[in-house]
């Protein structure tokens, strides 16, 4: 990933958030280059899901984890900004309550749980987004790497991990607000309105900044040293140990730091589509999130944003015209490009021989296939 | 480091060391000793033990019963893998591990001495010290021309070298080398040989190998393993010549 690669992606990223900014705003609805502000929060979406790919990729392309659970960690993001923008409300739920959000008075509740304390202050519940998925996948990865679960045992764990909290979540007694989810938000940041065109604009280029930082900051740590290390983990986990590395806490840093950027997707990705509910844990949606990667190109950083991109974009277009077939498309995406393209996308471009020794700038790539192929081996 | 008994004077002391795998004895009562500075050959048939007595003293696996203890005081049945590797323990595996997507210089960088954690790698830059230990090594195992190829790029022979070079970035007190030669050319086998008498110079090396002529070539002590335990042991000449031997293992 030369510094040219890195540059392009993050003009592409702020570029285009930008365009579409002063698309919506600099330009009269009804004109031709307007862009709707549906179309604005549409892209806001994109680039919060193109942080979740972000995520997975660093684990999964740097480290050989292959998560199949990351959406738990954007969907705990997303409800302590959900729990937030819930107490934002006040008295203007149906049931005029100025403490209880209208679910908890539904359920006869008459105060608020102690986990709710605090998140009507923005601060707390960015801290929330950091923290709750930062100390789970802590706790989750510390287990599991010290006892040294790899491979496909680590998969189906994570798997299991989000099943667990989907169960959690639907419940009504868990406090927030069960299969309904978190819904009906107002304003933001003492009352900016959620509704309004500059808002939305404000959330895709907060989006996209955040994106960008999250790129330079996983770009950095897999060119640093670690990052050597990490990969010589991936691909030889013992030969490390017995030059004296502790595998499992290189693993732990990068896990961590990964549900953490997840969860800054997620986080981002609620105020934008305006409801989050269980239904973000449920699996199939970490499957998605791997499959942008894999189609982006594993190990690249910059695939994962653009195949988070496109193939929501896909999504989008897809399932306006045949619904019903978006999963086929989505299974048969992922099979053409593990034949065809096993670097994904990024592999199509064209790539800078090996720069000098003292500053490699291109991470090792490990191809879908091979990958594959080690996960069944392993 | 004054260890007063039979450990001393000693680089590794194995005393007495049995494990058992569901009812199979693949170390019994195992004892070798090892001075440092020297170079042992282990010779033996398949499953005489050689590659576990390998995995207990690099903490892959513990010993049921037994003494093993490095350096005179510091006893390796409680340490884990990196733990005893950051002692000074180096070891080659017998199919050739390196980085295969790591240049051949990176592989030796990430096996420099020095800080394993990984708040220290994260802030890590190349100094001038180990760029001159990495030219170094790669003059030691021949791969100065190979520096900015990938480690998976590399001859089998190459790979070989390169990971002994990844040893010897660790600076280790001993060297434990599993079949270092087996698929390598003749030629490939001298040099190979040669790079062994080099490197225990200045370092003590416990050498597994099943190819009688490699062994020769070395001319050290040679310990034959059989059924987890020693069977014989002396030069190459009284070892091969020991009946016990010859029945269980040359013969055939």
């Amino acid at each position: 990933m030369s510094r040219l690669a890195a540059t392009l992606t993050i003009a592409c990223v702020l570029g285009s958030a930008l365009l579409l900014i002063v698309l919506n705003q600099a330009t009269p609805p009804g004109s031709a280059a307007h862009v709707s502000t549906y179309a604005v929060s549409l892209a806001g979406k994109y680039l919060s899901y193109a942080m979740l790919a972000l995520a997975v990729d660093l684990v999964w392309g740097f480290a050989g984890i292959l998560s199949l659970g990351h959406a738990a960690f954007f969907a705990l993001g997303g409800y302590a900004m959900g729990m937030y923008l819930m107490r934002q409300i006040g008295t203007r739920g149906v049931y005029a309550n100025p403490d209880l959000p209208d679910f908890m008075v539904f359920l006869n509740w008459h105060e608020l749980p102690w986990y709710w304390w605090g998140f009507n202050w923005f601060p707390v519940a960015v801290l929330a987004a950091l923290l709750v998925p930062g100390i789970l996948a802590l706790v989750f990865g510390w287990l599991a790497f010290r006892s040294r679960v790899t491979g496909v045992y680590l998969s189906i764990i994570t798997q299991a991990l989000t099943y667990a909290l989907l169960l959690a979540f639907f419940r009504n007694d868990m406090g927030f607000g069960g299969n309904n989810g978190l819904t009906d938000f107002k304003d933001m940041l003492g009352g900016i309105s959620l509704q309004s065109d500059a808002t939305r604009c404000g959330l895709l280029l907060a989006t996209a900044i955040l994106l960008s930082a999250a790129f330079l900051l996983t770009r950095a740590m897999v060119l640093s040293r670690y990052g050597k290390v990490l990969v010589a983990v991936r691909d030889a986990e013992s030969r490390t140990r017995f030059l004296g590395y502790r595998p499992e806490r290189y693993k732990l840093v990068a896990w961590v730091v990964s549900a953490m950027i997840a969860s800054i997707g997620g986080a981002l990705y609620v105020p934008q589509v305006g409801i989050i509910n269980p239904g973000e844990f449920a699996p199939a949606n970490s499957i998605e999130a791997v499959i942008w990667v894999a189609i982006g190109g594993r190990g690249t950083l910059s695939g994962a944003i653009l195949g988070a991109v496109l193939v929501n974009f896909g999504k989008t277009l897809f399932t306006g015209a045949l619904p019903e077939l978006w999963l086929f498309a989505l299974g048969g995406l992922f099979i053409a490009v593990t034949l065809f393209l096993p670097n994904g996308i990024i592999g199509l471009l064209p790539r800078r021989k090996d720069a000098a020794v003292d500053e490699p700038e291109q991470p090792p790539v490990l191809t879908t296939s091979e990958a594959a192929a080690r996960e069944v081996t392993s | 480091m004054t260890a007063i008994g039979p450990t001393s004077d000693t680089v590794l002391y194995v005393n007495g060391v049995t494990k058992v795998f569901d009812g199979f004895r693949a170390l019994n009562n195992l004892s070798l000793v090892l001075r440092p500075g020297e170079m042992r050959a282990i010779i033996g048939p398949n499953g005489a033990g050689k590659t576990t007595m390998m995995d207990v003293i690099t903490g892959k696996t513990r010993p049921d019963t037994g003494q093993v203890v490095f350096d005179a005081d510091t006893d390796l049945t409680k340490l884990d893998e990196p733990a005893i590797a950051q002692l000074g323990i180096g070891r080659k595996f017998q199919k050739p591990t390196v980085f295969e997507h790591h240049t051949v210089w990176d592989n030796l960088l990430l096996s420099l001495a020095g800080d394993r954690a990984p708040g220290f790698a994260l802030f890590a830059r190349q100094t001038k010290a180990e760029r001159e230990r990495i030219e170094g090594i790669l003059r030691t195992v021949r791969l100065m021309e190979h520096r900015n190829r990938r480690g998976g790029d590399l001859s089998h022979g190459q790979k070989q070298w390169l990971e002994i070079g990844m040893l010897l970035a660790q600076e280790p007190k001993l060297l434990l080398v599993d079949e270092p030669v087996a698929g390598m050319t003749d030629h490939e086998t001298a040099q190979t040989a040669e790079l062994l008498r080099e490197i225990n110079r200045t370092r003590s090396v416990v050498v597994v190998e099943h190819d009688m002529d490699f062994v020769r070539a070395l001319g050290v002590r040679v310990t034959c393993l059989h059924e987890g335990s020693v069977l014989s042991e002396g030069t190459i000449d009284h070892v091969s010549a020991d009946p016990k031997v010859v029945e269980v293992y040359l013969g055939r």
